[in-house]
């Protein structure tokens, strides 16, 4: 690295530890564009293929007034997966080729989309564990140093705590209901707990990010650290619904004042973050299906703007 | 209870329902982002339709709930037209039957408006800006589509001949539709078909589209005589209060 350019990157760095947003066109290390391409579209891509697991109770829903909300809330995620395409695009790489790094397996996405849908009480669960772990990691980014993100979090967050209250007070319907409604939301609890909870990433001595990223501010806080807090907003809310979380370990810790709580199976997480979960093929193959067949939809688009462009082109010469 | 206007309800909030659960199929398995969102926004539409339709016609019936309505009855007493409950085949099928369709839903709720019922006239208040964004949005698309590539073009000149007898039966007047006509109530079908041919024409035009030359399809869904697709659906819509009944969600 030459003088200049070390300088260049100690004035940027400075600039972030001021709390001072960094726009597009403002110098930044190629690091620092590289992973917030990266990140961005990973969590661009975990907001589409996200629509998935949930799309897949909507035809089904059990009355309008769940249909209308669920439908909602999909679309919601379609919007959010908008904005942070967008912000994305701003650092110089283009939607398409981000697409292409979904369908090809390149890019990852968030693996607790990965896990089926089983029964409606799944998008109760879903809102209130997966909405609400999503919240945790985004109220952190509404402050982080790129300002597309920082802003496109500031938006997307309001309509995830909206989406979390839906879908805890779907559980509290189902908690308050028949004992086949408390069944259905105690099973589906304890399947999406664990997975919920791996939705934090590895610990913290396993998780070679984390420096550059505490010191870019896309991170304030470590993996353990947000999964504790999840943990510690979660039990009273299971609680109120009278459900049991499933880990024998889980008690609360009076010195800490944190909840104790068992081992994650990182061997599952891994397992899934691999392409071997339960609904990894499935997940991508729907999203290629849905490009595939929406390219001549595309074309079509394209060439119709084109012939109209020349057209009025013809008419101004 | 007056039964007329049950039924009648019942031929209008079951176009909505069907139709919206048709393009709900499609969320999140579209083309790009932006028409998923769009056609999501038209489902969304199409529900709030729905409900209001229900909720007068469970008022006027005296029994029975939004709910009950649309997830509880057998397909016999389903009465939405066999053009919106054809398959979402490809994304020329989905415009095409959209199109096909707002154009003839557009004028009905501007003549609902002035119904004498009042309901009827507030829920087609608030139709009516709906249907008019959603025939702007098949109209660029049945262009689009049928401009854009030889490719797009053929298959919307395909879906086109599949759709386009089916659409006569949206203005094949039932004994029903006679009788609010007479009082008042309902609409005239044969006013709503000028409109349609008139708003019609114009795209079909515009989109390079030739008319099938087959006969108007063979259609008693008014009657609630469906296509075996219609069971699906049913099966799907009615699953959770058919395997849960009576339960709260
Ligand atoms: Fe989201
Ligand atoms: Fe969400």
């Amino acid at each position: 690295m030459t003088q200049k350019e070390i300088s260049l990157e100690e004035q940027f760095q400075a600039r972030i530890d001021r709390g001072e947003s960094i726009e597009p066109k403002d110098w930044m290390p190629e690091k620092y564009r590289k992973t917030h391409i990266r990140q961005i579209s990973q969590h661009a891509h975990s907001e589409v293929v996200g629509m998935l697991p949930e799309g897949n109770w909507i035809t089904r829903t059990p009355n309008l007034r769940r249909k209308v909300g669920l439908l909602a809330k999909v679309q919601d995620e379609a919007g959010h997966g908008l904005y942070l395409y967008s912000a994305a695009e701003t650092l110089g790489i283009s939607r398409d080729e981000m697409f292409e790094q979904l369908h090809t397996g390149k890019a990852k996405y968030s693996s607790i989309f990965n896990y089926p849908t089983l029964s409606w009480a799944d998008i109760g669960t879903i809102g209130w564990l997966v909405d609400g772990a999503a919240i945790i990691n985004q109220v952190m980014l509404t402050r982080t140093s790129f300002g597309p993100y920082a802003r496109a979090m500031v938006r997307i967050c309001k309509e995830e705590s909206f989406h979390q209250r839906q879908g805890y007070e779907i559980m509290i319907g189902l908690s308050h209901g028949t004992p086949e409604q408390k069944e259905m939301a105690q099973d589906a609890l304890n399947r999406f707990w664990w997975p919920s909870l791996m939705m934090f990433g590895p610990k913290d001595d396993e998780s070679p990010n984390t420096e550059m990223s505490v010191k870019w501010k896309i991170k304030r806080k470590t993996n353990d650290e947000l999964r504790q807090q999840f943990i510690d907003i979660t039990i009273p809310q299971a609680e109120y619904l009278g459900l049991t979380v499933p880990d024998p370990d889980l008690k609360w810790n009076e010195e800490r004042g944190h909840y104790d709580f068992g081992a994650i199976d990182w061997d599952e997480f891994w397992q899934v973050v691999k392409g071997n979960g339960p609904c990894n093929k499935e997940r991508l193959a729907a999203r290629n299906k849905a490009w595939d067949e929406g390219a001549w939809v595309r074309d079509a688009a394209l060439a119709h703007a084109e012939k109209k462009a020349s057209k009025n082109v013809s008419k101004v010469a | 209870m007056n039964n007329s206007l049950y039924i009648y309800l019942l031929l209008l909030g079951d176009n909505s329902l069907i139709l919206g659960h048709r393009l709900s199929e499609l969320c999140g398995h579209g083309p790009n982002l932006e028409t998923d969102i769009a056609l999501t926004n038209h489902s969304l539409d199409l529900y709030g339709q729905v409900r209001s339709y229900y909720q007068y016609a469970a008022e006027v019936k005296g029994e029975g709930t939004e709910d009950s309505i649309a997830f509880l009855r057998n397909e016999r007493q389903y009465y939405n037209v066999l053009l919106i409950e054809q398959p979402n085949s490809d994304f020329a099928h989905v415009i095409c039957r959209q199109f096909l369709w707002d154009a003839y839903h557009l004028p009905l709720m501007r003549s609902l408006m002035k119904s004498k019922d009042d309901q009827i006239s507030a829920i087609a208040t608030k139709s009516e800006k709906e249907a008019s964004y959603h025939l702007r949005f098949s109209s660029e698309w049945m262009r689009r589509l049928g401009d854009g590539t030889e490719e797009s073009h053929a298959k919307l000149q395909a879906a086109f001949d599949h759709l386009y007898p089916y659409s006569f039966e949206l203005f094949k007047e039932t004994e029903i539709e006679k009788e609010m006509k007479e009082n008042g109530i309902g609409a005239n079908l044969s006013l709503i078909q000028t409109e349609w041919k008139k708003t019609t024409e114009s795209v079909f035009e515009e989109a390079n589209l030739k008319l099938p030359d087959t006969p108007p399809a063979l259609t008693k869904g008014k009657q609630g005589i469906h296509t075996e697709a219609m069971g699906f659906i049913l099966a799907e819509l009615q699953y959770m209060q058919r395997a849960y009944p009576t339960m709260e969600w």
